[in-house]
């Protein structure tokens, strides 16, 4: 307990940095999610390669990724460029299938009703389809960021893992440091927690339409 | 020779196939990997479905699931498994890494499980309970079998996540694909990283094999009036939402 | 919309493509393009040095203390700690990333060399100022020494009668060994233990590389026999028998640092000596056991404390 106390602010500043590591790919993966899970949902052809491919993606290894990364992107060994582009990857593996999801979500009898009332393709997309799927959207990206949280730890063994620096530092030494693992270990579930209730609250805020009362699934 | 080509000539040495210097094969230590997702999905079924289908069925302590697990999917394997095997002494590694393991396959199954109960038809429910059956009935003959493609889903998101993750036990001392990967990473460039990504994509391939295996094993169990078009899209749906929003619960 | 995609398409398709031509350069290899002038004229006192260390507690307390001494000649120091194995931080020192590490003669050798033979300290030494590239050197080596060993309990010591690698050879066929996950293929290791001593081991399970797993392991008798490090204060504090090496299997691994030599001042040079005369072997041993104190101090206060009463200046 002492040592959690004597390293508080160092835990703080390295939860940031692990804050960083982890979201910042949700990011870019969403953005990159978005288009191909929208081709997914347009296009069965599409959906039949990009759903299997991104499941595949998501059964690599993390630590093998995190190890091949430089050798993949020419980057240096240290960068947090490794840990974050291996962290897009996944993200857009999960996010893909949820962004078809949350597409195909969206009632038929809306999509019909705008197109009568005048809309255009795209102005439906963005104005119509992407609002109404973000709460199943929102689901996937809350998904995507505590996964993102816990895998960030894994990069502690090639030297970029934020707080899961405190999880391989503290099991090196006989007898271990427990309560530098412990620390470790709470912090990140408390962050993914904290990070996952604050996505809910986005996702509320966003869709008030969603706090009516109502039943999920219709015909 | 680039990484590609190296990789692929380590997945074609027969060596790697066979019980050689290098030590076991490749097949053994597929073994072990199964081994070890099976007893962790096992396990993590006996624990998350029947609370599923109890949470689902009598709409009490919902909360629970979301909490168990969301607070379950925030925990990092890696380092559990390292707390767990630092506490317990080496000598219970494949306790600990059932523990961890089973620690991430229960979300995906106590969320399928409850949303699948959750989802059946009121009205079907009701009419069961007019004909007579008594609740056991009601949960066992119609909202079991109506349920079982999203239950099926989880499991095949529990066992997709657990095959992926089973890597860690070769973190400490225990063998399956993961072996290669923690080997291939301590040996370095002088082919070690094609020992290391070879294993990487033996591990895609296994999670590749057993979810068409599961994907078989669904269209067989799941009744065939579940699995229409429209009841299909309707699974989607429902599968896609973590957290469901009933009446009763959206306030 | 379908322009858009297909542009997306594209570029996702290019990424792909070029992640497979983009072997040929081979950030890892071990051959970095020499800087000239190192060895002509003297360095400038460098504004900045970036010290890194390899993932483990006594390499990060070596570089604390190096940081610690350079900070006091008024050197910035940029401390870059635990960076992960050999493989990962050694290409650090070409490209910037790090300028200097504490490092092991033997190992650094083998590392740089993969067929070198020596073991003595003297000739290591030799052998590894030779085989460095221009672009890098090594200080003065200390005489303290960290190796690898083959290690055993206290009551196996004395039930098999065993007091170096030699005497394993009638019982090694029914032990298990462990010990980092490359050892069975190490020329030190596996290869070596045959070579030198005829010793073929019934199993071997990879473990941490003689951290806390590995003691547990040799504790409970999952493994008979391990490979721990001569500096480990759990060898003491668990009444373990460190096993003789007299056909020299492992080489000797006195600490030394390693510096880019565009860093490699005078100033520096005269510190860091100076550290590696004063630190012994035994010194080593009970900086360690203080890492491993119940309160875990961090090792920037070890080193310090250790600064501050071998007088370095």
């Amino acid at each position: 307990m002492r040592w959690v106390l004597d390293h508080a602010g160092e835990l703080l500043d390295t939860t940031w940095e692990h804050l960083g590591l982890a979201l910042i790919p949700v990011l870019v993966g969403l953005l990159i999610s978005v288009p191909l899970g929208w081709a997914a949902h347009r296009w069965r052809a599409a959906r039949a390669i990009l759903v299997p491919a991104s499941s595949l993606l998501y059964t690599i290894p993390s630590l093998a990724l995190f190890v091949l990364m430089p050798l993949l992107l020419g980057t240096r060994i240290l960068d947090p460029l490794n840990v974050q582009a291996a962290l897009t990857i996944y993200t857009v593996a999960l996010l893909v299938r949820s962004v078809a999801d949350a597409l195909d979500a969206v009632p038929g009898e809306t999509i019909a009703a705008a197109t009568a009332v005048g809309y255009g393709a795209v102005r439906r997309f963005f104005a119509v389809e992407l609002p109404l799927s973000l709460p199943v959207l929102i689901a996937g990206v809350r998904v995507a960021a505590v996964s993102n949280i816990s895998l960030v730890s894994v990069g502690a063994i090639i030297g970029v893992g934020g707080l899961g620096f405190y999880l391989t530092h503290g099991s090196q030494l006989s007898p271990p440091n427990y309560a530098e693992i412990v620390a470790g270990l709470v912090l990140i579930v408390v962050l993914a927690l904290v990070v996952d209730a604050l996505l809910v609250v986005l996702g509320r805020w966003l869709t008030p339409w969603t706090r009516a009362r109502g039943r999920v699934v219709t015909a | 020779m680039n990484i590609f080509e190296q990789v692929w000539s380590w997945l074609t040495d027969p060596d790697n196939w066979t019980r050689s210097i290098n030590g076991p094969g490749i097949p053994y230590h597929v073994l072990k990997h199964l081994q070890y997702t099976g007893v962790a999905i096992l396990i993590a079924a006996l624990i998350a479905v029947p609370l599923g289908i109890y949470i689902g069925h009598t709409g009490r302590g919902s909360f629970l699931v979301v909490g168990i697990a969301n607070s379950f999917r925030a925990i990092p394997e890696l380092g559990l498994l390292i707390l767990l095997v630092l506490a317990m002494g080496i000598a219970l590694a494949v306790e600990a890494v059932t523990i961890a393991l089973v620690s991430l396959a229960i979300p995906p199954l106590l969320a399928g499980t409850y949303a699948g109960i959750r989802n059946v038809d009121r009205d079907v429910v009701d009419a069961a309970r007019g004909m007579g059956m008594r609740e056991w009935d009601v949960v066992w003959r119609v909202e079991l079998p109506i349920a079982l493609p999203l239950i099926l889903g989880g499991l095949r998101a529990a066992t997709l996540q657990v095959i992926a993750t089973a890597s860690i036990a070769a973190f400490v001392s225990l063998d399956g694909l993961g072996r290669f990967v923690i080997d291939g990473r301590a040996f370095g460039a002088d082919g070690g990283y094609a020992m290391m990504a070879g294993g990487a994509v033996l591990i895609a391939a296994l999670a590749i094999a057993v979810e068409l295996v599961l994907a078989g094993v669904q269209r067989l169990a799941v009744s065939p009036g579940l699995q229409t078009r429209r009841m299909r899209r309707r699974v989607a749906r429902v599968w896609a939402q973590p957290k469901l929003i009933t009446a009763e619960e959206s306030s | 919309m379908k322009r858009v995609l297909a542009g997306v398409a594209t570029a996702v398709v290019a990424a792909l493509t070029m992640t497979a031509c983009g072997g040929s350069s081979d950030p890892l290899s071990n051959n970095p393009p020499a800087q000239g002038g190192a060895t002509s004229g003297p360095v400038a006192k460098p504004d900045k040095i970036i010290i890194g260390s390899a993932n483990f507690p006594e390499s990060a307390l070596l570089a604390e203390i190096y940081a610690g001494a350079l900070q006091k000649k008024g050197i910035t120091i940029e401390k870059k700690l635990n960076i992960g194995n050999r493989e990962t931080y050694y290409p650090g020192l070409s490209d910037g990333s790090i300028d200097l590490v504490p490092e092991y003669t033997g190992v650094l050798l083998q590392h740089i060399n993969k067929s070198a033979t020596e073991t003595s300290p003297d000739e290591v030494y030799e052998a590894l100022k030779k085989a460095l590239p221009a672009n890098l050197t090594v200080l003065d080596k200390s005489s303290a020494e960290d190796k690898d060993a083959i290690v055993v309990t206290k009551e196996t010591a004395d039930r098999l009668n065993l007091k170096s690698i030699e005497d394993l050879k009638p019982h090694a066929s029914q032990m298990i060994f462990g010990g980092p996950p490359e050892l069975p293929r190490r020329a030190d290791g596996f290869p070596g233990f045959k070579k030198n001593y005829d010793i073929e081991f019934k199993e071997f399970k990879a473990l941490d590389a003689g951290g806390p797993l590995t003691v547990n392991a040799l504790k409970t008798n999952v493994v008979q026999a391990a490979d721990i490090f001569t500096t480990d204060p759990a060898i003491t504090v668990n009444n373990f028998v460190v096993l003789e090496d007299p056909k020299s299997n492992f080489a000797a691994q006195n600490v030394v640092p390693l510096i880019n030599a565009s860093k490699a001042s005078d100033e520096v040079k005269q510190v860091l000596n100076q550290i590696s005369a004063k630190l012994t072997t035994e010194k080593l041993i009970e900086l360690n056991g203080k890492l491993s104190a119940p309160d875990k101090p961090d090792a920037a206060k070890v080193a310090a404390d250790w600064l501050a009463s071998a007088g370095i200046s």
